[in-house]
């Protein structure tokens, strides 16, 4: 590298031009930088990963990246992802765990699944394959502008989500400080299999109560609605990005979302329980067809002497009643010159929708919505990660990465009846995710 | 005493935004910022990644980039 440089140097010194170029050559040089890549030399970055994602008894999920950038010359860049990702195993119905085996129909409405006493009633019909497709091209505008427009495309087996996205940037004070603002429109879709189910309806369960099959039928259908249902979702977000000084840089983000129609989850259900907490029905959940979100993002990078430090603090609440605070940290040691490890924890904690309730009290007039989703219930959560990167003599570099994710929801003050106040209606649940990383 | 406070203001007001302007590097001081670790969107995948993740299993999602759209996921 210094050699390169110092020939070119020798070589070019007797026009004004060339030294100009030379002492560009040399501060890369004696800043152990490469020289300013030319445009035309740009080639494709490469990145890959295959993730594994595993829940104890729950959802297990393998997820494919391919992902391609490149400039095309005085940083006109384009970078297209594909993500293809595979879903199998059991999620939370929503219902609550009884002393006696509860028989549950299927969200299709054909056939029926059977959940032992004790056990929490997990939903297995879940098998479901994604494509993801995302392309995005950023060019400079005019001023020290960028300007960047993209779009996103998910397709799965009953849900499709097609988003846009536009955002400008301006670089000020020699370009330490850069100002964006940016907004997405996505548009989803959403037709489940067995059609969406009627607010608060009940779950028909054959328990040989029906004539014949038609009449079953007849009962399921009209539990359900069956046309296609949506959502649009606006999201603007404003940010500002400050080099503080030659090893520290912040971003500091705030991020406005409205989205309007179908929020539901037709595959959760409620239990309607007694004064003793027995279930007496299920019914299906109901959400709001609006909501509205903030988020107050802050990160901050600090390059160490032999690694980088990355910690950051999100706050985000919605009028769903739903506050939440994230700290998440990446610390990055570089082993040698081409290794490094990298520890990662994350901290998250949420509490719950104003609509959130573990089970109905039989008897008790039907909230205007209602869903018992712990995803929406008060919960902390937390994973604890580590990575590690290695670049071959090629420049090609590997990366493992082997983490484990916990959720501990929590009781938002709900007095359980009878008999649930003997069983955990909190579970955690605990997760492993492993991914292999590749970029050339 | 209300004119004493609107000093005060003016002067802290004055010298946070100095200290705004003296914020920042000279491009010859931007060796370590220019590291490709040290760029806001290093680890893109991973962070693409843990994303879907925690936009699957919690009720919040987004911050460093877009929250809106996605998927259905479950």
């Amino acid at each position: 590298m210094q050699l390169i440089s110092k020939s070119h140097i020798v070589k070019n010194n007797k026009t004004v031009a060339n030294v100009n170029t030379a002492l560009a050559a040399a501060a890369c040089a004696l800043l152990g930088t490469s020289p300013i890549v030319q445009a035309d030399e740009s080639v494709w970055e490469m990145d890959t990963a295959l993730l594994y994602y595993g829940e104890t008894d729950r959802v297990t999920a393998v997820e494919g990246v391919f992902s391609a950038k490149k400039d095309f010359g005085d940083e006109h860049i384009f970078s297209g992802k594909i993500v293809v990702d595979s879903l199998t195993g059991a999620s939370a119905s929503g219902a609550v765990v009884q002393l006696n085996a509860q028989t549950y129909t299927r969200p299709s409405g054909k056939g029926q699944y059977v959940i032992d006493a004790g056990d929490i009633p997990l939903d297995d019909t879940f098998h479901d394959t994604r494509v993801q497709l995302e392309a995005q091209w950023t060019q400079p505008l005019w001023n020290d502008m960028r300007g960047s427009t993209g779009v996103h495309l998910s397709k799965e087996y009953d849900y499709l989500s097609i988003a846009v996205n536009g955002s400008l940037a301006k670089d000020f004070n020699q370009k330490n400080t850069t100002v964006s603002a940016g907004l997405s429109l996505a548009f989803d879709t959403i037709d489940p299999e067995g059609g969406r189910p009627v607010a608060f309806s009940e779950m028909v369960i054959d328990e040989g109560q029906f004539a014949n099959e038609e009449a079953y039928q007849a009962a399921f259908d009209a539990t359900r609605q069956k046309d296609t249902d949506d959502k649009t979702t606006v999201d603007l977000m404003f940010g500002v990005t400050q080099i503080i000084n030659r090893r520290m840089l912040m971003q500091f983000n705030y991020g406005y979302s409205m989205s309007d129609g179908y929020h539901t989850d037709p595959f959760k259900v409620l239990s309607v329980v007694n004064d003793k907490g027995l279930t007496q029905s299920l019914v299906h959940e109901d959400r709001p067809t609006e909501r509205n979100r903030q988020s107050f993002y802050w990160q901050t990078k600090y390059a160490l002497d032999s690694g980088v430090a990355d910690i950051s603090y999100r706050y985000a609440t919605d009028d769903w009643d739903i506050n939440s605070h994230t700290i998440d940290s990446r610390l990055r040691f570089n082993l040698s010159d081409n290794t490094y490890i990298q520890p990662h924890f994350r901290y998250y904690q949420q509490g719950a929708a104003e609509f959130y309730q573990p089970f109905l009290i039989k008897g008790i007039t039907l909230p205007t919505f209602a869903s018992s989703d712990y995803r929406l219930g008060e919960m902390t959560a937390y994973t604890l990660g580590i990575k590690y990167g290695v670049k071959m003599a090629s420049g090609n570099e590997w990366a493992f990465r082997l983490e484990y994710y916990q959720q501990d929801p929590k009781n938002a003050d709900f007095e359980a009846p009878g008999m649930l106040q003997q069983l955990d209606l909190y579970p955690s649940v605990k997760a492993v995710i492993a991914q292999v990383s590749y970029s050339f | 005493m209300l004119k004493k406070a609107r000093i005060t203001v003016v002067i802290m007001l004055f010298t946070q935004l100095v200290g705004c302007a003296n914020l920042g590097v000279q491009s010859w001081e931007r060796d370590l910022l220019a590291k490709k670790e040290m760029t806001l969107d290093a680890e893109g995948i991973d962070l693409g990644l843990d994303d879907h993740i925690y936009f699957s299993k919690e009720a919040t999602s987004g911050g460093r980039a877009f929250a809106g759209g996605g998927c259905g996921c479950n």
